[in-house]
């Protein structure tokens, strides 16, 4: 039997009612993987004697013969999601020490189905950023190496992202708001769904871009991501934005069968300057979902363009104001004060000490372009181009088209450090493919399908029907069959 | 547009975020760059575009208006960098 912490959850939660494995066993199977990676990252708060304990209780309801699917089933937490008594900081120097006094719905609905938390997980600091090079704790690094240098794991679920392809948990949870989970499952040859806006309840996840934030599950496969999916989702009336629908049995609708699916493919997202390999993965990924029986139609998202831009006001715009929460009174981090300071000092001299600088860049956008006097001209005209993207989306799946296929990213991971001296807006192009997905609300799935030349993972995007995961899922399936990506990065840590 | 530091001062000002005198010149060009990117979206034509509220249709639910929760202070007041007596502690501000 292979080693116990590279099982996929399928395989475990059928090991595990087989009574071939327990849950202890496969928690302490993670629990020695994580020791030995520490210059990955990815863990940045460890929570070993927790899990043991959660191990313990899942064994004994695996025995009672009335346990879920995911009862038992080792994962790893993005430092987003607050959880109750175990640090939750946001990878910001600002919520240094902070223990919630409660737990987020997605972690809750996780540990209710008899989870197991192995600790949590670097990511960019509140999620800002694409290589997570923004954290507070330091990078976290890519399991992938082809030379010497160290590569990103991608961002913000960067730690989620490492952790899942280093096998140091069965699964993780991620957050997206412009490609965050989507970006980093590419960069690390791991499958990440970002649901419909609404389908995970917000609560309890700190927030950056409340329009935009949705969590949800990176697997090491698509029948994972629904598995997990399953029970992540659902309404909940702590957030008045999540959907009261039914959530279906995700695993139940693969099939692996798309015959006469329509899949859409964008001309818009034939960028300029494409690398041949990305424009080559794309290519091959469509012949494989024809060859499997899907028909496939060109198709025209005319704003696909002015997604970003747009995405970088409105975006900004909205975490200004979920960041003004962060003042030194409530929680978290407060600047010592010099003889004299008043309240303002202490805002001012907190803030300056307790959000890096691209936190502190957004911010400041986001002030900017809500001020009098521009409100209408950035924040205002941002959200009419948002709803011409939504549009451009609608009236493709008017039209008959069931998903659309487009690369994840334009690159595959690049080293750390790489882009340092780069200016931002370098920085955000590598969103470029992903962000319109959060702007029009839909579920968007990143599969991995291919190698680049060096031998570093390539993944592409499917593009679903608003609340329609379930077909996304099937349709992200049938590719992950056909392509028959099974490449693992070599231990080198 | 163009951001000169001393709208990068009234920005910084406006965040609550103190930004020291010498670091303002690079933040206003930052701050250009950024939003040298976001004009492009004067390219669109927005007219008779109403500016998006919910990318979802759907109307915020109701509920009771009663109260359902309380009674933590202790709670509330336990991650307070500054907790006194039962309340959050802050430097004084009305002289």
């Amino acid at each position: 039997m292979s080693a116990l912490n590279t099982f996929t959850i399928a395989e475990a939660r059928d090991k595990l009612r087989a009574k071939e494995v327990t849950a202890v066993e496969l928690t302490q199977a993670c629990l020695t993987a994580i020791e030995g990676a520490d210059a990955l990252g990815a863990y940045v708060h460890k929570t070993p004697d927790l899990a043991m304990e959660q191990a313990k209780a899942a064994d004994a309801r695996l025995a009672s013969g009335d346990a879920p699917d995911m009862c038992g089933i080792p994962l790893g937490i993005k430092d987003l999601f607050c959880t109750k008594g175990v640090d939750s900081q946001a990878a910001s120097r600002i919520l240094q020490g902070f223990k919630p006094e409660y737990e987020s719905t997605v972690s809750q609905n996780l540990l209710d189905a008899g989870t197991i938390t192995l600790g949590k997980l670097n990511m960019d600091e509140f999620a800002m950023g694409s290589s997570n090079e923004t954290s507070v704790y330091g990078n976290a690094v890519n399991p992938w190496k082809v030379d010497d240098r160290q590569l990103t794991p991608g961002g913000s679920s960067g730690g989620s992202a490492s952790a899942v392809a280093a096998d140091l948990c069965l699964a993780a949870t991620g957050t997206d708001t412009g490609g965050s989970i989507r970006q980093p499952a590419a960069f690390t040859g791991i499958v990440g769904i970002k649901p419909t806006y609404g389908r995970c309840s917000r609560w309890g996840v700190v927030a950056f871009a409340s329009s935009l934030d949705q969590a949800g599950p990176m697997t090491k496969t698509v029948r994972d991501a629904a598995i997990m999916l399953e029970t992540m989702a659902g309404y909940d009336p702590k957030d008045s934005t999540s959907a009261d629908i039914p959530v279906p049995n995700f695993e139940a609708m693969l099939t692996g069968d798309i015959r006469g699916k329509k899949i859409g493919i964008p001309k818009e997202y034939r960028m300029d300057g494409m690398p041949a390999e990305i424009e080559k993965l794309w290519e091959d990924g469509t012949a494989k979902l024809r060859d499997a029986g899907a028909e496939i139609v060109d198709i025209s998202l005319p704003h696909t363009k002015y997604a970003l831009p747009a995405y970088y006001v409105i975006a900004p715009a909205e975490a200004s104001s979920n960041l003004a929460r962060y003042d030194g009174v409530r929680f978290g981090h407060r600047a010592s004060l010099a003889a004299g300071d008043g309240i303002t000092e202490m805002y001012e001299k907190t803030r300056a000490e307790g959000f890096g600088p691209e936190v502190q860049r957004r911010i400041m956008v986001g002030t900017y372009v809500l001020s009098a006097g521009f409100y209408d001209a950035y924040y205002n005209r941002a959200r009419r181009v948002r709803a011409l993207i939504k549009k451009d989306f609608d009236d493709v799946f008017a039209a008959g088209v069931d998903a659309i296929l487009t690369p994840a990213t334009p690159s595959a991971a690049f080293g750390l450090g790489e882009m340092t001296d780069a200016d931002p807006v370098q920085m955000y192009l590598n969103d470029v493919f992903t962000v319109t997905v959060n702007l029009a609300g839909l579920p968007g799935i990143s599969v991995p399908t291919g190698l680049d030349s060096t031998g570093l993972p390539l993944g592409l995007q499917l593009i679903g029907r608003p609340w329609e995961e379930g077909d996304l899922l099937n349709t992200a399936y049938a590719l992950e069959q056909a392509a028959g990506f099974v490449a693992k990065p070599q231990k080198w840590w | 547009m163009s951001i000169d530091t001393a709208i990068a001062a009234k920005v910084a000002k406006l965040a609550r975020i103190r930004v020291e005198e010498d670091a303002l010149p690079a933040l206003a060009e930052e701050f250009n760059n950024i939003l040298g990117f976001i004009e492009q979206l004067n390219e669109v034509n927005v007219d008779g575009v109403e500016p998006m509220t919910s990318v979802t249709p759907q109307r915020l639910k109701r509920r009771v208006d009663v109260v359902n929760d309380g009674d933590q202070q202790d709670k509330v007041l336990k991650n307070a960098p500054d907790a006194r007596e039962g309340f959050f502690a802050v430097p004084k501000v009305v002289e």
